[in-house]
């Protein structure tokens, strides 16, 4: 919700000089504070030829040249979009699963789902691919990283299409009865489907917490794109390639990510000009 | 869990060493953080421009990158530190960028009138923000704020990867060396964390509740 | 995974692959005979059969150990570990293509095995009884022994007694790791997942010294002689077996194993195994007496 400067006034002629000096000020300062550090780190060797290992690979003892850096810089995020794309349409379907068994009428049954789902939100995402590697028979790393992903965003899909549905207008599900509907019908075909709908940028942010989460295979020895990229300045045995090398990572993540959350703004306005979403908003949980 | 039980002395180190990191981390992220925010609402486009790339950085790059960063790449630009202080910087950073977002959410919650009222008052932007805004802002910002917290307990065991002997780590170790009782380790580890983000996440939502009904 | 992956592989890096081979001349290797095999030659139900049967195997090795098991240009493993891999395989009638690699660090090696993620180890996996509690082991076909890198400036470490106070770096899990906590409590032991992580921080300056085996350390040297070096030209301190993992009780398949490695030993493919890989720096050992427990 952005609504204009809030905490100060739009400025007159002569408040708005002064702003204009205050903020050229505080950007000579800022870009100087920068500048320092930025000598600072040159002094240290940051500015050096390890950048070259992005563009003209020194020769090395195991044999790597500047493509193979590359190869491996993709090899590593096609696996990361891999276990992504498994895990995301697994986490929504475990989501509608606990979701659907939460408005159960049996309660029993309802505080088991809730108590699931606590449970899987509270352990952190690491220690449930841990979990996966070490117990679960006959499982890869990308299968533990998977796991791990799904259980996780499973259980927060499910709170938030949980939020959706109860911020649905009652008259909703009044309509529904009233024309005879059990309450699992209602369920699938009147409260779902709008609450996927409602949440849709929710859901689209909290899979951005997903891809980022992929990044913990690393612990897991999956060779996602963090993995993948230490391995190539392991090959390399130079700690100082790491600086370059993650620099790509991140950037890599960045992007995918950013892409991600500009998909989520565009949904969420195309979403808008349909319902006045004065509903919950669902922050997604990291 | 019986192993558990048999190496209780080192469960409990490792279980306050997650708990000092989340304590500590989780302090310096909500100043840090608060600051952020706070620049991210001021008049001076610099400052904005700052506030926003720092949020959107970290937010959009995993944490594991994060920590990779401060653990190996920084000792190799010239500045070393202790694994521990390198853990909690690195989870300080990464938090700090959510409590921005939260707190930046509760600014925006509070009703136009006060900062205009304020500001009729010939209050400056900084007054108007610390006297008027921000106490305002931090009642509706609690329950994310608290969430961002229970995410950053759990967060604390990335850090077991990088060197720090906490609770992850610790099942790490212990698996290996029991690893006729996994499950039990690893059962009575998942309730170390259960002991603090459960609680913590009833509270959060209860207060969300509160902060819903009192607008 | 694997089916994924070398499609992925197939698109972007295969061709790279190719041109890495081409490119380096002395590094490619004659890839080990494979035999032909028929899975009716074995025991009908035993481990063999099904592997052979199936045509593939899985096998977990280190990626990040230069001479035994590291990511080659490739991105597929490459070294001694990754040799001897080969040539089980082959005596199994599975070609090198065939073969997918797991990585797998130090603490998951056991659990790996139990859960059947991969059908054998051979990741500088030293024999000990408590190992063998819950896993098998065929072999050894190398034997190491502990000993520490530091600095190359470094003159205050001399050997294993000069580490009070000191900063320790070895792997989580590891047989040398367990060596430092029950001989050497005075010295801070450090551990990481990966002996890169270890030696990363030795160069940077985080920890003293990095401890393991002499032959991991080695590559480590050879691939940075400016910065690294081995305390005492490589003093070794303890003995370690390396053995090849396979899941607990099933000696048809070990002695399967143990003689597809006493045929390596007999008929020099062991030794050009090692001349290959590890005998770019190292000295061609005698193959060890294999342990038929």
């Amino acid at each position: 919700m952005s609504s204009g400067p809030v905490l100060y006034d739009v400025a007159g002629p002569d408040e708005k000089r002064r702003e204009r000096i205050i903020s050229v000020v505080i950007g000579v300062l800022v870009v100087a504070g920068l500048g320092l550090i930025g000598y600072r780190l040159s002094l240290n060797g940051v500015f050096d030829d390890r950048w070259l290992v992005l563009v003209d690979v020194p020769p090395n003892f195991a044999g790597y040249e500047t493509h193979h850096v590359w190869a491996a810089v993709f090899r590593g995020l096609g696996n990361t979009l891999l276990a992504a794309v498994f895990a995301l349409p697994l986490a929504a379907l475990l989501a509608v699963v606990l979701v659907s068994l939460r408005a159960s009428t049996i309660a029993p049954v309802r505080w088991l789902v809730t108590g699931v789902i606590e449970v899987f939100r509270g352990l952190p995402v690491v220690l449930m691919m841990f979990f996966a590697i070490l117990v679960l028979p006959g499982s890869t790393p990308l299968i533990a990283v998977v796991f791990g992903l799904v259980v996780y965003n499973g259980a927060v899909f499910a709170e938030i299409l949980r939020a959706g549905i109860k911020a649905l207008p009652a008259g909703q599900t009044e309509a529904a009865q009233s024309v005879g509907m059990g309450p699992f019908l209602i369920y699938r075909d009147v409260q779902l489907p709008q609450a996927v709908r409602m949440m849709l940028p929710s859901l689209i942010a909290q899979g951005v917490v997903l891809i980022k989460d992929s990044s913990l295979g690393y612990i897991v020895s999956y060779a996602e794109l963090l993995r993948s990229i230490s391995r190539v300045a392991d090959a390399l045995t130079n700690a100082a390639y790491l600086l370059p090398l993650l620099t790509v990572g991140a950037a890599v993540f960045i992007t995918l990510n950013v892409l991600l959350s500009r998909l989520a703004v565009w949904v969420q306005r195309r979403g808008g000009q349909r319902r006045v979403a004065g509903a919950a908003v669902a922050v997604p949980e990291d | 869990m019986g192993s558990l039980l048999a190496e209780r002395d080192m469960l409990w180190d490792a279980f306050t060493t997650t708990l000092t990191l989340a304590a500590i981390s989780g302090l310096i992220a909500l100043v840090v953080g608060t600051i952020v925010a706070g620049m991210r609402v001021s008049p001076y486009v610099p400052l904005r421009t700052l506030a926003t790339v720092y949020t959107e950085f970290l937010r959009n790059t995993p944490l594991t990158i994060v920590f990779f960063f401060y653990v190996f790449v920084t000792p190799s630009m010239g500045f070393t530190f202790d694994y521990k202080v390198a853990a909690i910087i690195a989870l300080s950073c990464y938090t700090s960028a959510f409590v921005a977002e939260a707190v930046r959410s509760g600014i925006n919650s509070v009703s136009l009138g006060q900062a205009e009222a304020a500001r009729s008052l010939g209050m400056s932007f900084f007054q108007n923000l610390t006297i008027v805004v921000l106490p305002q802002a931090f009642r509706t910002a609690i329950p994310p704020l608290i969430n961002v917290f229970i995410a950053l307990v759990k967060n604390t065991s990335v850090a077991g990867a990088f060197s720090v002997f906490e609770l992850f780590a610790m099942s790490r170790r212990m698996t290996n060396v029991y690893s006729g009782d996994v499950l039990g380790i690893l059962a009575g580890v998942a309730l170390c964390y259960l002991i603090v983000c459960i609680p913590l996440g009833q509270v959060a939502g209860h207060l969300e509740r509160k902060v819903a009904f009192a607008r | 995974m694997s089916t994924s992956r070398r499609l992925f592989l197939t698109g972007t890096a295969g061709a790279a692959a190719t041109l890495a081979l081409a490119a380096c001349g002395g590094g490619d290797s004659e890839e080990p005979e494979v035999a032909e095999v028929d899975a009716s030659e074995f025991p009908e139900g035993s481990t063999m059969a099904a592997l052979a049967e199936a045509g593939s195997i899985t096998i977990g090795t280190k990626f990040d150990q230069p001479l035994f098991g590291q990511a080659g240009p490739d991105g597929d493993p490459a070294g001694f570990d990754v040799e001897i891999g080969k040539i089980i395989a082959g005596a199994l009638g599975i070609a090198a293509d065939d073969i997918e690699w797991v990585e797998t660090v130090s603490a998951n090696r056991e659990p790996f095995i139990e859960n059947g993620n991969v059908d054998i180890v051979v990741a500088t996996y030293t024999i000990n009884d408590e190992r063998k509690e819950v896993v098998d082991f065929a072999g050894p076909y190398y034997v190491a022994g502990q000993a520490l890198m530091v600095a190359a400036d470094n003159e205050d470490i001399t050997g294993e007694d000069s580490l009070d106070g000191k900063t320790v770096a070895s792997v989580e899990g590891s047989t040398p790791a367990q060596y430092m906590l029950d001989n050497h409590p005075e010295a801070e032991l450090q551990t990481f997942d990966t002996y890169s992580n270890c030696v990363t921080a030795l160069t940077n300056g985080q920890v003293d010294a990095v401890t393991t085996d002499n032959v991991i350390l080695a590559g480590f040297v050879a691939a940075d002689e400016e910065n690294l070096k081995l305390v005492n030209d490589g003093e070794t301190f303890t003995e370690e077996p390396y053995g090849i993992g396979l899941a607990l009780g099933d000696d048809e398949f070990r002695t399967f194993i143990n003689d597809t490695l006493q045929a390596a030993y007999d008929d020099g493919t062991w030794a050009a195994a090692w001349e290959e890989t590890a005998g770019v720096v190292l000295p061609t050992p005698e193959p060890p007496e294999i342990d038929r427990y």
